[in-house]
């Protein structure tokens, strides 16, 4: 930048005196901030990007560590074998389904929670307190308390569960063992979207309602036109994260069936081919596409929420 | 309130206690039956007449060399990932929360986009990295993964708390006569302490719940950590596993998270809230 207007010869020292001064403290205060946060960055980056980076790397060899000196370079076949492979898409349905089913769920019975908890005047520190056992709770531990709730040796959802014979096994067929484990999977995490869209509630004013309340308004108008509008961003935020998280579904799955009657997720197909037949080739390449869809899923979900915003925006 | 409203709000606060008190219940009713009665089958919720262990099960499991390594295995590497993760988490929050400088936006995005990441596809790189490096199998070989992986929530929620914070009254206390030194320790430490410790809580909990770099990371008791072991735990018959026994370690592997989330319900909440929300 430079000035225009002349000015007498002191002033114009002080001036540029100070504005060197300036610069030099914000650049003083830009390398520290970046000094700051770089080992945040740094140690990020090593067990994210670099891994990933190598697993884009792997991913177009023959290699399986049963047999490290047989490495031989084959292009894109491994992306091509995932992706011609039923089991592929098998495993990828199953998880999007799972994700649907549980966030949808999760979100329908945590905002009921969040209700609650946000109008309750009584035992609120005791109701907290029960809803961050679940959410602080080990996966595998919730896997396996609800694998033996439904087991028909030592159960007893068989027994508490009408229309349900006594000795039915859940984890013989695909519909029951898949329910068995949505079930532990929304137990874990629904009093995590409750807390967010507790956040949520507590942003909506109250004015606003009591007024559409004076106005007349119903309450399920108030719910539908008020509250939910109000709080957008918080859902959003929820879905987003469950989302995502319930895509990456590997604990409860590993414990309840490891993967028997149809029952595998992606994550439980990648760790399988890495892990356990160490084919770090193929294994490579089911990772960059589990990479990629999860990239995909946050991209969608991201769009389909600003087309609701601006839907909701038109509409009010 | 009416009358109606207030039924509803008993009733909805009961159903959440069900909800989330009836399988923890379950898994401490199971731990108490006898492994004798799980072999033979023992449907129902409670131990039935004569099928109970007392507290056999809890001293079979506390017995157990491999059970107790992997307590300890947990609780250090938790406890020092969590350590690890919140310094570096608090300088890089306090920078994002105060400082002007480039990539600020660029931290924010890649930690978001880290706390998203699915974790299996790691595993497999990881895996081969570590064998190289020769941290397989070892402490640091858990550390490390658990320290990245926290470092978005723990970033995100001290920023959080960091933006809230009056700086003002540093020089406010060093106008009154502190020293920066004191002005920092008497008067920033104490605002700063509460966020420091909810993001450390979180921390901790997801270092205790990690399961994928538990089971792969790992091939023996040197390092394995709690979930992984319990998974690995068959008992003599591999197609009949001792779910009482199971059931036992699985709730003295929940003791600690039950006895943080008494001591620090609020904090965690506010915790959980405060980064998500914001942001």
């Amino acid at each position: 930048m430079t000035h225009t207007t002349v000015a007498p010869d002191d002033k114009r020292d002080v001036r540029r005196a100070d504005k060197a001064a300036a610069s030099d403290r914000s650049k003083a205060e830009n390398r520290l901030g970046m000094r700051l946060v770089a080992p945040a960055i740094f140690l990020m980056l090593l067990v994210t990007a670099f891994p990933m980076l190598r697993a884009i790397y792997l991913s177009v060899f023959n290699y399986s560590l049963t047999a490290p000196d047989d490495r031989e370079f084959v292009g894109l076949s491994n992306y091509l074998t995932a992706l011609t492979d039923s089991l592929f898409w098998e495993t990828t349905l199953n998880t999007v389904f799972i994700m649907v089913v549980t966030v949808a769920i999760e979100l329908v019975i945590g905002f009921a929670f969040a209700m609650v908890m946000h109008r309750v005047i009584f035992a609120r520190g005791v109701i907290r307190t029960s809803i961050l056992i679940p959410y602080g709770i080990i996966t595998v531990v919730s896997g396996f308390a609800w694998q033996f709730a439904f087991s028909n040796n030592n159960g007893f959802v068989n027994a508490w569960l009408p229309f349900v014979e006594d000795n039915f096994n859940w984890f013989g067929e695909y519909g029951s063992a898949m329910a068995a484990i949505m079930v532990s999977e929304i137990w874990k995490t629904t009093p995590f979207m409750s807390l967010l869209l507790l956040a949520g509630l507590a942003q909506v004013s109250e004015d606003m309602l009591e007024a559409a309340k004076v106005d007349g308004a119903t309450w399920w108008q108030r719910l539908w036109k008020v509250i939910l509008p109000n709080m957008r961003s918080a859902i959003m935020v929820a879905v987003l994260f469950r989302a995502l998280d319930a895509y990456r579904i590997f604990d409860n799955i590993f414990v309840m069936t490891a993967g028997a009657q149809g029952t595998e997720s992606i994550s439980f197909l990648t760790y399988r081919q890495v892990i356990e037949q160490f084919q770090l080739g193929i294994g490579s390449a089911l990772s960059v596409l589990l990479f990629l869809s999860v990239l995909l899923i946050a991209f969608l979900i991201v769009k389909i929420f600003r087309v609701d915003l601006a839907a909701a925006r038109q509409e009010g | 309130m009416s009358t109606k409203n207030k039924i509803g709000i008993v009733i909805g606060a009961a159903l959440i206690l069900l909800w989330c008190l009836l399988p923890v219940a379950w898994i401490i009713s199971l731990s108490f039956k006898s492994q004798e009665a799980i072999t033979n089958g023992s449907p129902g919720f409670l131990p039935s007449e004569g099928g109970g262990a007392g507290w056999q099960n809890y001293r079979d499991v506390l017995a157990d060399d491999q059970f107790l390594r992997s307590i300890l295995n947990s609780i250090g590497i938790s406890l020092i990932a969590t350590f690890l993760s919140v310094v570096i988490a608090t300088l890089a929050a306090y920078a994002i929360a105060r400082l002007e400088f480039t990539g600020k936006k660029f931290v924010l995005t890649l930690a978001l986009v880290i706390a998203m990441f699915p974790v299996v596809s790691l595993v497999g790189p990881l895996f081969d990295m570590w064998r190289t490096f020769g941290i397989y199998d070892t402490w640091p070989g858990l550390i490390i993964p658990y320290m990245s992986f926290t470092l978005p929530l723990a970033i995100w929620t001290l920023s959080a708390f960091f933006r809230e914070i009056p700086w003002e009254m540093e020089q406010a206390a060093q106008v009154d006569g502190a020293t920066s030194w004191q002005a920092f320790r008497k008067v920033i430490v104490p605002l700063a302490a509460p966020g420091v410790f909810t993001a450390a809580i979180l921390t901790f909990f997801f270092a205790w719940n990690d399961f994928v770099f538990g089971i792969s990371l790992t091939s023996t008791e040197n390092a394995r950590p709690i979930p992984a072991a319990l998974s690995f735990f068959v008992g003599s018959d591999p197609f009949n596993r001792p779910a009482s026994l199971l059931a036992a370690g699985a709730v003295v592997s929940t003791i600690p998270i039950i006895v943080i989330v008494l001591l620090f319900q609020r904090k965690i909440v506010a915790g959980l809230t405060s980064g998500a929300v914001k942001g």
